[in-house]
């Protein structure tokens, strides 16, 4: 199982630039929603567990990467949805919220059922613990090399 | 007898699912008997009731459960893996 079969090709972003992770939140929600993958309050839902319980995740390496992600009441297949940002772009430590993590890709999670997605989830994890997966898809120039990198 | 160990995230689906899984696969590997309970940290003070080891979360924790708690943010970015899996065996061993 990869992570390329689950992810969305209409929801990988390149170069995003954004101000805030906020706006990368409703720009990847939006394309899993234009693609019927999410519900309509997934975003909404996705803010707000991200300002309660945030995803940012320090890597270690260069860049680090943030997973948003939402109660499977959300969502009505499961998918991925990829960001890399233009600029680092904080989001706040998953295990002490109160910290800063300054993202520079964002894996956006939409799971239809609960730990269903083992494999895909643990590939997930697989790809945050290599910083050269992590710079490889920072500095991905197509889709097709995200899709690439990560099959 | 088994010892149990709570382990939480923000959804209880994901981030936890992950942990769980390497939990299991380290106490197997150890030889220790261990029962995972996977949660959101809101369900934490309900499974408590029942009793429990040992908290691993991949959350921020609002409070203070009784029991020792390992934050298992290592289980998704690998950092300082070994030394969380000791910390894990450490104390389900005692």
């Amino acid at each position: 199982m990869n992570i390329s079969d689950y992810l969305c090709k209409e929801a990988v972003i390149l170069g995003l630039n954004a101000a805030s992770s906020e706006e990368v939140i409703r720009e990847l929600g939006g394309k899993l929603h234009d693609q019927g993958f999410v519900k309509e309050d997934f975003i909404e839902a996705a803010l707000e567990r991200e300002a309660n319980m945030p995803t940012g995740l320090p890597l270690g390496g260069e860049y680090n990467a943030a997973i948003p992600h939402v109660d499977i009441e959300y969502v009505n297949k499961s998918a991925l949805g990829l960001a890399t940002l233009k600029d680092d772009v904080v989001f706040y430590n998953m295990v002490e919220d109160d910290v800063e993590v300054p993202c520079r890709l964002v894996i956006m999670l939409a799971l239809d059922k609960p730990k269903s997605q083992i494999e895909m989830l643990q590939s997930v994890a697989t790809v945050l613990q290599n910083p050269e997966i992590i710079q490889n898809l920072v500095h991905a120039k197509t889709t097709e090399e995200i899709f690439e990198i990560l099959s | 007898m088994a010892k149990t160990v709570i382990v939480s995230c923000g959804t209880g689906i994901a981030t936890s699912t992950v942990a769980a899984k390497a939990i299991e696969e380290a106490c197997k590997a150890a030889g220790v008997a261990v029962i995972t309970k996977q949660c959101k940290g809101q369900e934490i003070p309900e499974l408590l009731k029942q009793g429990a080891d040992l908290i691993v979360t991949t959350s921020t924790m609002r409070f203070d459960p009784g029991i020792p708690v390992v934050k298992g943010l290592a289980f998704l970015t690998g950092i300082g893996i070994d030394e969380v899996v000791k910390e894990i065996l450490d104390i389900l061993k005692d």
